[in-house]
């Protein structure tokens, strides 16, 4: 099974400033209290964004000139925290298709490329750029091309970094594993055989 | 050159390379949970898979369920959802499930090491990030998304890259009234948050060869919180004296074999790592965080930043809203500001030697007026004992209130929560925004000897003035 090819993604860019942006701040637990991610669209940062009455902080991803941002600018070590999918879902599923940050925690960046949600790593100096940016001409078109590993708008240009193999995966549509991980099954059964299973003999605790 | 543990255990688990560049790993044993996991199982569902080894995966319930009364169906309707859901995905799909009915229902991290499943030179993924917590017996473990967790489920492998290795070493004798707790936020104080991205850490050197387990397990389920993925101390004596007799341990025969095999994972004398730290173990004070991030970390004698001596302007403007949030003044001393509660358990804290360690402080004193203080073993199993040992009993009559296991008020995803901007002596892991379920409520990282210092007084206390002499 192929899943579509990720090569560009085009649209504004919104800054979430801050270093460790924490999955919490992401997607606060009680959101999890769910067997499915089909309930969170919109709810990305929202304690961040909203008061306990429901009243707007004035949140960059609220304002006006942001509405319909594709593309999240974020700080050092964004997606730290628990390794809830959640995150990362209630993420794409409220519009954004790619997060553009200082760093990444090492889950965070794992689960984002599994549903086809990439993750590029920028300069502290081209983030800032790109926060100020944001801010001055928020309407601006901005293309992430993975291809050529930039994020572009006009005469401006940065850098954008993300490991060989999932950057591969995107560009060939690999970016869901199962597919090649289902490919060998014997050869995951050889090795299984050879490893000791803890399960096996369940016995009384003998303490 | 020899080589790391991390790497044997990579290189024994490794199917092959994949095409596009990533390695094949095999997962020796998968935990589920029900926060994490049931999206996983519909992924299945939809495309028609089945769980490929089901005697690798075991399953409890942690996050969502209450800690006063546990009957069903919960008041929470989806609370119930989810432990419903989960049932059923065991029983379709032939898993293990470790239910509230049993006794061995737990926190998934606390029950896997008690029970004996995590063992030496296993890799060990489950749909959590203190997964880190298993590499304490010497085990590369490490926290998944639930769409990984469907690839586990449906091949018993994972797409990964591997991480480099820092030796994060700690020298010396830690002093009295220092724990594992107060190591690991010392030791994310040092790297940062941040430091550990794309790293595993091994912990070594005497101060962490001296910890028994139940500290081994508390240092590096805080790996994550430095950024690490895996944390890892090298298997030896003590590891194979925690494991012995435990139910899912080799037994007979098999035993001495196991341990043979187990020591062949650690790491040899002559081993290459990517990076090296040193700390010195007598520099280390009782610690706690007064910030929104584990790495915002002090001594307890210090005082909190003041940006205004932070040249950055990046930092200085994290460390002011860090202060907003909290509440706190800059420059401020922490200790004697008065808490409103204490919460002692979790997967960092919440292990029988916890319970042990402050029981006899706490024998003859009560809690402080005014404070709600919760004491949560981390599973049935502990919680049993510490009823047999008369743990439980002490901190009843000291005025805790005594719970059912769960992961309760580190995530608030059952009724246990702060309201407001309350201040909690918390012994869990993350003193994130809300995460203790108020948006604006405040948490304090500790050992649980401080949070006992903080119940009976009331407020930020020294354990080492609180209950002096300690050993």
């Amino acid at each position: 099974m192929a899943f579509e090819t990720i090569t560009t993604i085009t649209g504004k860019i919104v800054p979430v400033p801050g270093a460790n942006m924490d999955t919490d701040r992401i997607i606060p637990a009680r959101f999890l209290k769910c067997i499915t991610f089909d309930e969170l669209a919109g709810k990305m940062f929202y304690d961040e964004r909203y008061a306990a009455d429901g009243t707007g902080k004035g949140h960059p991803l609220d304002a006006p000139q942001h509405a319909g941002a594709s593309i999240i600018i974020g700080g050092d070590n964004f997606g730290c925290g628990s390794s809830r999918e959640h995150a990362p879902q209630a993420i794409r599923r409220s519009g954004i298709r790619a997060v553009v940050a200082e760093s990444f925690a090492e889950i965070f960046f794992g689960n984002s490329a599994g549903i086809g949600l990439p993750c590029v790593c920028a300069s502290a100096e081209d983030i800032e750029k790109l926060q100020q940016l944001a801010a001055r001409q928020p309407e601006s078109e901005w293309t992430l091309d993975l291809q050529k590993m930039t994020l572009s708008s006009g005469v401006h240009s940065v850098a954008v970094q993300m490991p060989a193999a999932p950057r591969d995966a995107f560009l060939q549509g690999k970016w869901d594993a199962i597919v090649e991980l289902m490919n060998a099954p014997e050869k995951v059964e050889q090795l299984a055989a050879s490893l000791p299973c803890p399960s096996l003999p369940p016995r009384a605790h003998a303490r | 050159m020899g080589k790391t543990l991390y790497r044997k255990v990579w290189e024994a688990h490794t199917v092959g390379k994949l095409p596009g560049g990533h390695t094949q790993l095999f997962v020796a044993t998968h935990y589920v949970h029900e926060v994490t996991s049931p999206q996983a199982f519909a992924m299945l569902r939809e495309r028609g898979l089945k769980v490929a080894y089901p005697e690798r995966t075991f399953a409890t319930v942690d996050h969502i369920i209450p800690t006063d009364q546990q009957d069903e169906p919960f008041a929470d309707a989806r609370a119930q959802a989810m432990i419903t859901a989960l049932r059923r995905n065991c029983a379709e799909n032939g898993i293990r499930f470790f239910d509230l009915p049993g006794g061995h229902q737990g926190i998934v991290h606390v029950i896997g090491p008690e029970l004996g499943i995590s063992q030496p030179g296993m890799t060990i993924v489950c749909g959590d990030s203190h997964t880190a917590t298993h590499g304490a017996v010497g085990a590369v473990a490490m926290g998944i998304g639930s769409t990984q967790v469907r690839d586990v489920l449906a091949t018993q492998t994972l797409a990964v890259l591997p991480l480099k290795v820092r030796r994060v070493r700690v020298e010396g004798e830690l002093g009295p009234g220092v724990t594992a707790k107060d190591m690991a936020l010392y030791i994310i104080g040092k790297l940062g948050a941040h430091g550990g991205i794309g790293y595993a850490y091994e912990f070594a050197g005497s101060a962490v060869e001296k910890l028994d387990m139940d500290g081994r397990f508390t240092l590096c389920n805080m790996a994550i919180e430095g950024g690490a993925r895996c944390g890892y101390v090298n298997p030896d004596a003590t590891t194979f004296a925690y494991l012995k007799g435990r139910p899912y341990a080799p037994h007979g025969a098999d035993w001495d074999a196991a341990v043979e095999r187990w020591k062949s994972f650690a790491s040899d004398p002559d081993a290459e790592y990517d990076d090296e730290v040193c700390f010195n173990a007598a520099d280390i004070e009782p610690t706690l965080t007064w910030g929104i991030s584990p790495d915002m970390n002090m001594g307890i004698s210090a005082r909190v930043p003041d940006p205004a001596e932070e040249p950055e302007p990046e930092k200085r403007a994290a460390l002011q809203a860090a202060l907003e949030y909290m509440l706190f003044k800059p420059g401020e001393q922490l200790l004697g500001k008065s808490v409103d509660v204490v919460f002692i358990g979790s997967c960092t804290n919440g292990r029988i030697q916890d319970f042990r360690t402050i029981a006899p402080l706490l024998r003859g004193r009560r809690v402080a007026p005014g404070i709600r203080a919760l004491a949560v073993p981390g599973s049935q199993e502990t919680a049993q004992q510490c009823e047999e040992e008369g743990i439980a009993s002490i901190f009843r009559e000291a005025g805790f209130d005594w719970r059912l296991p769960g992961c309760s008020m580190c995530l608030a995803m059952n009724p246990d929560r702060l309201e407001g901007t309350q201040l909690c002596a918390s012994t869990s892991n993350r003193n994130f925004k809300g995460r203790q379920g108020s948006p604006t409520g405040r948490t304090l990282l500790m050992s649980p000897i401080m949070a006992a210092a903080v119940a009976v007084t009331g407020c930020v206390a020294d354990p080492r003035e609180v209950f002096s002499p300690l050993s």
